[in-house]
């Protein structure tokens, strides 16, 4: 009996180390590194509740349309160039502080908004091809559009007045804009400090709403909505749910709430990297919402928590340690870019691996049952 | 039967290439016209454009199987890549330029070529067990390897004093020069210089003394396509096109599906891997580290200009795409410069061949997947 018992005990732990060896593994790499980078304890977890307050914002935006069944989205990009688009006009207007935060995320929804249903509207036209095409679009959007009204236009037909932000020929906005006046007011602003940690309890607070309306909105009718759109397109269309409609807000959600988390990051950074600020931040967030143990169809608040934990101390440690190994900082700062490429890869090869194995599994099943209809009629 | 005038009509041409085609070749011709009205010299871009076209066409040439077997676009090329890499730089390790340049390039395709086998083999496995997502899973095995591979040119113990950091001896430097190795080596074959005639002549030809063509890298790329039109054309080249096209006709007929995936893969990694050796040689320096990530897009792109589908290309596309695409990356910076004086081509590049790719993906295919 207790044997039995035990058997059941170990299967489960297998199971439960099966589903969760992405963070497992991480967890064990971190456990590694951390003595080998040589980094005190109040260093590393004063950096990790920096970093954690200023992307974890950004990474629960995710979870949207994943929610829709559109898989992790590459073009959450479109709502950081949202946000870097109201920052610079924040900017030129000179309003810092608190007030200069709250008109930057203000701004920055029609912005992303757009932006937003522009993508929503493509993806819908590739179905089935969701994540790739989202990349390209990040592409497509970053490297051309955005570059181009923000290079060549902002200046020159886009009226910019202060020429502080402004390249010296006269249009196009520098390759960094200073936020020095707005950087970190957000975290300040009602900060503690528990034994030298600062903790930005205000960013914190923003976190834990939006926390409470994915969880509120997961109940609502759009919620749910979504949800059956994610488990089965045309069984959902078939219960009468307006799919395209429903995916295309469940993008421009995810959307508009990444431009808030771009410029509650930006605030935290203290400058925009005008052409460059957007280019990483989702691989960054992809990268850190699978290690914290989602999978590219389910993915919950708190994957989000731990992923960001487990993906920053990573990456912060990652270089030491590289060091230490190989004597050679540069190995160090490729490992921890091979490691967030490295889990995305293996992320999406078991998605799509499973994605098949049901399908082929659902084939036999309804091969079987036709096969027993068959006899049975035959009787 | 069709009126004589239907063929003039805009409509006859946009039901033939698509708007997005329509409008490049459009924008390509509008830029050769005014070349000369803006003070560009139009032989010496007719040049570049030649010798761009032969350093891309094997990359592009590259795209084909994968298409033709039905993984879709090869985002998945910088594994070609790397296998040329590593072929060049071992091929400069072993100092093979002491036999002459055109055996050390071609001892880097032979080095090369053991590596796309490996590389494109477990490519190809890992996309049959993934069958219906190979794009983006692809995209992600280029960045992994590209990266996995940063880390190897610096701890993999190359000697060769032109390719490590002087200072410490160990780990490759960004960019190589090829000079002295297999630079132009292919280019220099039977080149066909206007300049070295004229002198020869004793005759002015005036601006088009400027025209030189690389006739043994365009050899080179026709010996390849032809190659890859025959291979079509054969029983196993059917058989890809099937499996393209209709993957359970192409089972119920017999045909061993993943066998011919696998094959399509190896064969456009390793056409990567050559592709990268003959664009080194006419670019003239060796790009490590995470110069192979800005490889694919354009080739993709091209191809696509070029007429292709996601499950569908031919030749004509290869040969059509990147004259089109090389055209515009080499006339739009030059034209735009002397017309406003400012440099948008980068811009205007990544609009028009991201554009392109999201206009593939987003058109609906059929018999696919």
């Amino acid at each position: 009996m207790s044997g039995k018992n035990n058997a059941s005990v170990g299967s489960r732990l297998l199971d439960l180390v099966r589903s969760n060896a992405v963070p497992i593994m991480f967890i064990i790499i971190c456990a590694i590194f951390i003595p080998m980078s040589g980094l005190s304890n109040s260093y590393l977890i004063n950096e990790i509740v920096t970093r954690m307050g200023r992307n974890l914002f950004l990474v629960l935006c995710l979870l949207f349309p994943i929610m829709a069944g559109m898989g992790l989205n590459f073009a959450m990009t479109l709502g950081a160039m949202g946000a870097e688009l109201a920052i610079i006009f924040v900017a030129d207007l000179q309003i810092w502080g608190i007030p200069g935060v709250v008109l930057a995320m203000i701004l920055s929804i029609p912005f992303s908004a757009v932006l937003g249903w522009i993508c929503g509207n493509i993806l819908n036209m590739a179905k089935g091809r969701e994540m790739i095409t989202g990349y390209i679009l990040n592409f497509f959007m970053g490297n051309g559009v955005y570059m181009m009204v923000v290079l060549y236009i902002m200046g020159s037909i886009i009226p910019i007045a202060h020429a502080s932000i402004m390249l010296p020929r006269g249009y196009g906005i520098r390759n960094t804009v200073s936020l020095l006046h707005m950087r970190q007011c957000l975290d300040d602003l009602l900060a503690i400090r528990v034994k030298g940690v600062k903790i930005p309890v205000l960013t914190f607070i923003l976190i834990g709403l939006l926390c409470l309306f994915i969880v509120w909105f997961r109940r609502t009718k759009l919620g749910q909505d979504m949800r059956a759109v994610g488990q089965d397109m045309e069984v959902a269309r078939a219960a009468g749910i307006k799919v395209d409609r429903t995916r295309l807000i469940s993008i421009i959600m995810s959307t508009v709430f990444a431009g808030f988390g771009m410029v509650i990051y930006l605030q935290n950074m203290g400058n925009l990297p005008t052409y460059t600020g957007h280019s990483q931040i989702g691989m960054f967030c992809i990268a850190a919402l699978l290690i914290g143990g989602a999978s590219v169809e389910k993915a919950s608040i708190g994957n989000a928590f731990l992923g960001v934990i487990l993906f920053h101390l990573m990456f912060i440690v990652a270089p030491g340690a590289g060091a230490y190994i190989t004597e050679d900082t540069m190995v160090g700062e490729y490992f921890r870019v091979f490691l967030s490429y490295g889990v995305i890869t293996v992320a999406l090869i078991m998605y799509e691996a499973k994605k098949r194995m049901v399908k082929s599994k659902a084939g036999q099943e309804l091969a079987e049952a036709q096969v027993r209809a068959g006899k049975e009629a035959a009787k | 039967m069709h009126q004589v005038g239907y063929a003039i009509g805009l409509r006859y041409w946009l039901n033939k290439m698509g708007y997005p085609r329509l409008i490049i070749s459009g924008f390509l011709l509008l830029l050769l016209i005014m070349t000369p009205f803006v003070g560009v010299n139009l032989p010496m871009q007719i040049t570049n454009i030649i010798n761009r076209f032969s350093w891309n066409g094997v990359l592009v040439l590259a795209m084909v199987p994968m298409i033709h077997s039905g993984c879709g676009l090869n985002f998945g090329l910088p594994l070609g890549v790397l296998a040329g890499l590593l072929g060049g730089t071992l091929s400069i390790q072993f100092s093979f330029e002491r036999f002459g340049a055109p055996v050390s390039f071609l001892m880097a395709v032979v080095i090369a070529t053991p590596f796309a086998l490996i590389f494109g083999g477990g490519y190809g496995w890992l996309l049959n067990k993934i069958k219906g997502g190979e794009m983006m899973i692809a995209t992600y095995v280029g960045f992994s390897t590209i990266s996995f591979m940063c880390m190897m040119w610096l701890l993999l113990p190359y000697t060769s004093p032109t390719m490590v950091w002087g200072l410490s001896g160990n780990g490759l430097r960004p960019t190589i020069s090829l000079d002295g190795f297999y630079n132009q080596v292919l280019a220099d074959f039977w080149k066909i210089d206007f300049e070295k005639i004229a002198g020869k002549l004793d005759v002015d030809l005036g601006p088009l003394e400027f025209i030189k063509i690389p006739t043994g890298s365009l050899l080179m790329f026709a010996l390849l396509a032809f190659l890859m039109w025959a291979f079509l054309h054969t029983k196993t080249g059917t058989a890809m096109t099937a499996v393209g096209s209709n993957p359970t006709f192409a089972r119920a007929a017999g045909i061993d599906v993943d066998r011919i995936r696998t094959l399509s893969v190896i064969m456009s990694t390793w056409l990567g891997a050559v592709g990268i050796l003959i664009y080194q040689q006419g670019f003239g320096f060796l790009q490590l580290y995470n110069a192979p990530n800005n490889m694919t897009m354009p080739t993709v792109a091209a191809i696509l200009i070029g007429g292709a589908l996601v499950n569908k290309a031919s030749i004509g596309n290869v040969i059509i795409g990147t004259i089109l695409f090389q055209g515009m990356v080499t006339l739009t910076p030059t034209v735009m410069n002397s017309l406003i004086h400012t440099d948008m081509s980068e811009v205007i590049r990544s609009i028009v061949s991201n554009g392109m790719i999201l206009y593939a993906l987003t058109r609906k295919t059929e018999g696919s997947k």
